[in-house]
Protein backbone atom coordinates (compact mmCIF):
# COMPACT_ATOMS: atom_id res chain seq x y z
CA UNK A 1 0.00 0.00 0.00
CA UNK A 2 2.63 2.65 0.60
CA UNK A 3 4.47 2.04 -2.45
CA UNK A 4 1.12 2.67 -4.35
CA UNK A 5 0.88 6.18 -2.07
CA UNK A 6 4.48 6.75 -3.16
CA UNK A 7 3.93 5.89 -6.85
CA UNK A 8 0.29 7.97 -7.09
CA UNK A 9 2.55 11.29 -5.41
CA UNK A 10 5.69 10.96 -7.39
CA UNK A 11 3.17 11.18 -10.49
CA UNK A 12 1.04 14.45 -9.24
CA UNK A 13 3.63 15.89 -7.98
CA UNK A 14 5.68 15.29 -11.35
CA UNK A 15 2.74 16.76 -13.53
CA UNK A 16 2.88 19.80 -11.14
CA UNK A 17 6.40 20.41 -12.32
CA UNK A 18 5.32 20.20 -15.82
CA UNK A 19 2.76 22.84 -15.10
CA UNK A 20 5.22 24.92 -13.83
CA UNK A 21 7.57 24.83 -16.54
CA UNK A 22 4.54 25.33 -18.80
CA UNK A 23 4.33 28.39 -16.59
CA UNK A 24 8.02 29.47 -16.93
CA UNK A 25 8.00 29.55 -20.71
CA UNK A 26 4.35 31.57 -20.89
CA UNK A 27 4.51 33.60 -18.17
CA UNK A 28 3.61 36.93 -19.78
CA UNK A 29 5.72 38.59 -17.14
CA UNK A 30 8.91 38.62 -15.05
CA UNK A 31 7.26 38.23 -11.62
CA UNK A 32 4.87 35.32 -13.31
CA UNK A 33 8.46 33.34 -14.13
CA UNK A 34 9.88 34.29 -11.14
CA UNK A 35 6.59 32.59 -8.88
CA UNK A 36 6.63 29.47 -11.27
CA UNK A 37 10.63 29.34 -10.53
CA UNK A 38 9.37 29.51 -6.82
CA UNK A 39 7.19 26.44 -7.24
CA UNK A 40 9.09 24.57 -9.30
CA UNK A 41 11.90 24.19 -6.22
CA UNK A 42 8.99 23.58 -3.46
CA UNK A 43 7.89 20.85 -6.02
CA UNK A 44 11.61 19.32 -5.95
CA UNK A 45 11.89 19.19 -2.63
CA UNK A 46 8.76 16.80 -2.02
CA UNK A 47 10.22 14.58 -4.91
CA UNK A 48 13.43 14.49 -3.00
CA UNK A 49 11.26 14.05 -0.25
CA UNK A 50 9.40 10.74 -1.88
CA UNK A 51 12.83 9.85 -2.98
CA UNK A 52 13.98 9.25 0.28
CA UNK A 53 10.79 7.65 1.58
CA UNK A 54 11.14 5.19 -1.41
CA UNK A 55 14.67 4.07 -0.66
CA UNK A 56 14.06 4.30 3.05
CA UNK A 57 17.33 6.18 4.34
CA UNK A 58 17.25 9.64 5.61
CA UNK A 59 20.57 10.49 3.53
CA UNK A 60 18.77 12.99 1.77
CA UNK A 61 16.59 15.32 4.03
CA UNK A 62 20.07 18.14 4.20
CA UNK A 63 19.91 18.33 0.64
CA UNK A 64 15.87 19.22 0.50
CA UNK A 65 16.69 21.89 3.59
CA UNK A 66 19.97 22.84 1.59
CA UNK A 67 17.47 23.32 -1.40
CA UNK A 68 14.80 24.71 0.45
CA UNK A 69 17.07 27.83 1.76
CA UNK A 70 19.24 28.82 -1.29
CA UNK A 71 15.91 29.04 -3.16
CA UNK A 72 14.00 31.38 -0.99
CA UNK A 73 17.22 33.32 -0.88
CA UNK A 74 17.35 33.36 -4.89
CA UNK A 75 13.44 34.21 -5.10
CA UNK A 76 14.38 37.49 -2.64
CA UNK A 77 16.99 37.74 -4.65
CA UNK A 78 15.77 38.23 -8.19
CA UNK A 79 12.70 40.13 -6.44
CA UNK A 80 14.79 42.46 -5.14
CA UNK A 81 16.85 42.71 -8.11
CA UNK A 82 13.76 43.38 -10.50
CA UNK A 83 12.10 45.78 -8.15
CA UNK A 84 14.99 47.99 -7.30
CA UNK A 85 17.54 47.47 -10.32
CA UNK A 86 20.10 46.80 -7.61
CA UNK A 87 20.98 44.33 -4.79
CA UNK A 88 23.25 45.94 -2.34
CA UNK A 89 22.51 49.59 -2.62
CA UNK B 1 5.09 -1.75 10.82
CA UNK B 2 1.88 -1.79 11.80
CA UNK B 3 -1.30 -1.09 9.62
CA UNK B 4 -2.91 1.73 10.92
CA UNK B 5 0.62 3.81 10.74
CA UNK B 6 0.66 2.49 7.11
CA UNK B 7 -2.57 4.13 6.59
CA UNK B 8 -1.74 6.89 7.64
CA UNK B 9 1.38 7.58 5.92
CA UNK B 10 -0.24 7.08 2.90
CA UNK B 11 -3.08 8.97 3.43
CA UNK B 12 -0.78 11.90 4.38
CA UNK B 13 0.97 11.24 0.72
CA UNK B 14 -1.72 11.32 -1.31
CA UNK B 15 -3.32 14.05 -0.31
CA UNK B 16 -0.38 16.38 -0.03
CA UNK B 17 0.50 15.53 -3.61
CA UNK B 18 -3.17 16.23 -4.40
CA UNK B 19 -2.69 19.51 -3.18
CA UNK B 20 0.43 20.51 -4.29
CA UNK B 21 -1.00 19.77 -8.00
CA UNK B 22 -3.78 22.39 -7.05
CA UNK B 23 -1.39 24.56 -6.36
CA UNK B 24 0.50 24.14 -9.89
CA UNK B 25 -3.02 23.93 -11.54
CA UNK B 26 -3.98 27.58 -10.01
CA UNK B 27 -1.00 28.66 -11.40
CA UNK B 28 -1.63 27.87 -14.51
CA UNK B 29 -5.42 28.63 -14.59
CA UNK B 30 -6.11 31.67 -12.73
CA UNK B 31 -6.33 34.80 -14.60
CA UNK B 32 -3.97 37.32 -13.52
CA UNK B 33 -1.03 37.66 -11.48
CA UNK B 34 -2.19 39.07 -8.37
CA UNK B 35 -4.76 35.92 -8.12
CA UNK B 36 -1.73 33.47 -9.83
CA UNK B 37 0.07 34.37 -6.14
CA UNK B 38 -2.38 32.65 -4.11
CA UNK B 39 -2.18 28.87 -5.84
CA UNK B 40 1.55 28.46 -4.64
CA UNK B 41 1.79 30.26 -1.70
CA UNK B 42 -1.21 28.91 0.03
CA UNK B 43 -2.08 25.38 -1.45
CA UNK B 44 1.52 24.28 -2.12
CA UNK B 45 2.76 25.15 1.09
CA UNK B 46 0.06 23.14 2.70
CA UNK B 47 0.66 19.95 0.64
CA UNK B 48 4.66 20.24 1.35
CA UNK B 49 3.35 19.94 5.13
CA UNK B 50 1.03 17.10 4.37
CA UNK B 51 3.93 15.28 2.73
CA UNK B 52 6.86 15.81 4.93
CA UNK B 53 4.44 15.24 8.59
CA UNK B 54 3.85 11.96 6.78
CA UNK B 55 7.37 11.68 5.95
CA UNK B 56 8.36 12.18 9.67
CA UNK B 57 5.71 9.92 10.81
CA UNK B 58 7.29 6.67 8.69
CA UNK B 59 10.70 7.28 9.79
CA UNK B 60 9.75 7.76 13.48
CA UNK B 61 8.20 4.64 13.03
CA UNK B 62 11.11 2.49 10.84
CA UNK B 63 14.23 3.59 13.40
CA UNK B 64 12.60 4.12 16.52
CA UNK B 65 13.99 7.83 17.11
CA UNK B 66 11.77 10.87 16.99
CA UNK B 67 12.96 12.31 13.61
CA UNK B 68 12.65 16.35 13.52
CA UNK B 69 14.81 17.31 10.35
CA UNK B 70 11.07 17.30 8.27
CA UNK B 71 9.27 19.54 10.94
CA UNK B 72 12.48 21.74 10.53
CA UNK B 73 11.79 21.72 6.52
CA UNK B 74 7.93 23.12 7.31
CA UNK B 75 8.75 25.32 9.50
CA UNK B 76 11.15 26.91 6.60
CA UNK B 77 8.49 27.02 4.03
CA UNK B 78 5.96 28.24 6.44
CA UNK B 79 7.94 31.18 7.17
CA UNK B 80 9.37 31.79 3.74
CA UNK B 81 5.88 31.61 1.92
CA UNK B 82 4.07 34.50 2.74
CA UNK B 83 7.99 36.80 2.67
CA UNK B 84 8.16 35.60 -0.80
CA UNK B 85 4.43 36.56 -2.09
CA UNK B 86 5.02 39.63 -0.53
CA UNK B 87 7.90 40.58 -2.23
CA UNK B 88 6.44 39.32 -5.31
CA UNK B 89 3.08 41.15 -4.92
CA UNK B 90 5.14 44.33 -4.20
CA UNK B 91 7.29 43.93 -7.61
CA UNK B 92 4.18 43.48 -9.51
CA UNK B 93 2.72 46.79 -8.23
CA UNK B 94 5.95 48.10 -8.96
CA UNK B 95 5.85 46.47 -12.48
CA UNK B 96 2.06 47.85 -12.97
CA UNK B 97 0.90 44.21 -14.60
CA UNK B 98 -2.35 43.85 -15.46
CA UNK B 99 -5.46 44.02 -12.95
CA UNK B 100 -8.54 41.61 -13.70
CA UNK B 101 -11.42 43.47 -14.77
CA UNK B 102 -13.50 41.68 -11.62
CA UNK B 103 -11.50 43.36 -9.18
CA UNK B 104 -12.56 45.56 -6.55
CA UNK B 105 -11.01 48.56 -4.98
CA UNK B 106 -8.52 49.43 -8.26
CA UNK B 107 -7.95 52.82 -7.14
CA UNK B 108 -5.87 51.24 -3.52
CA UNK B 109 -3.69 49.66 -6.15
CA UNK B 110 -2.83 52.97 -7.62
CA UNK B 111 -2.31 54.54 -3.87
CA UNK B 112 -0.04 51.34 -3.32
CA UNK B 113 1.89 52.28 -6.35
CA UNK B 114 2.66 56.11 -5.24
CA UNK B 115 4.04 55.37 -1.95
CA UNK B 116 7.11 57.15 -1.83
CA UNK B 117 9.27 54.15 -1.22
CA UNK B 118 8.44 50.68 -2.59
Amino acid sequence: MLSTAIFIATVLVCVSMFLNLWRVFKGPSRPDRILALDTMYINSIALIILFGIASSTTLYFEAALLIAMLGFVSTAAMCKYILRGDLIE
Amino acid sequence: MEFWIELAVSVLLVAGAIFVLVGSLGLVKLPDFYTRLHGPTKATTLGMGCLLVGSMTLVTNQQGYLSLHELLITLFLLITAPVTAHMLAKTALHHKLDIAEKTEDKALAKRARERLNP
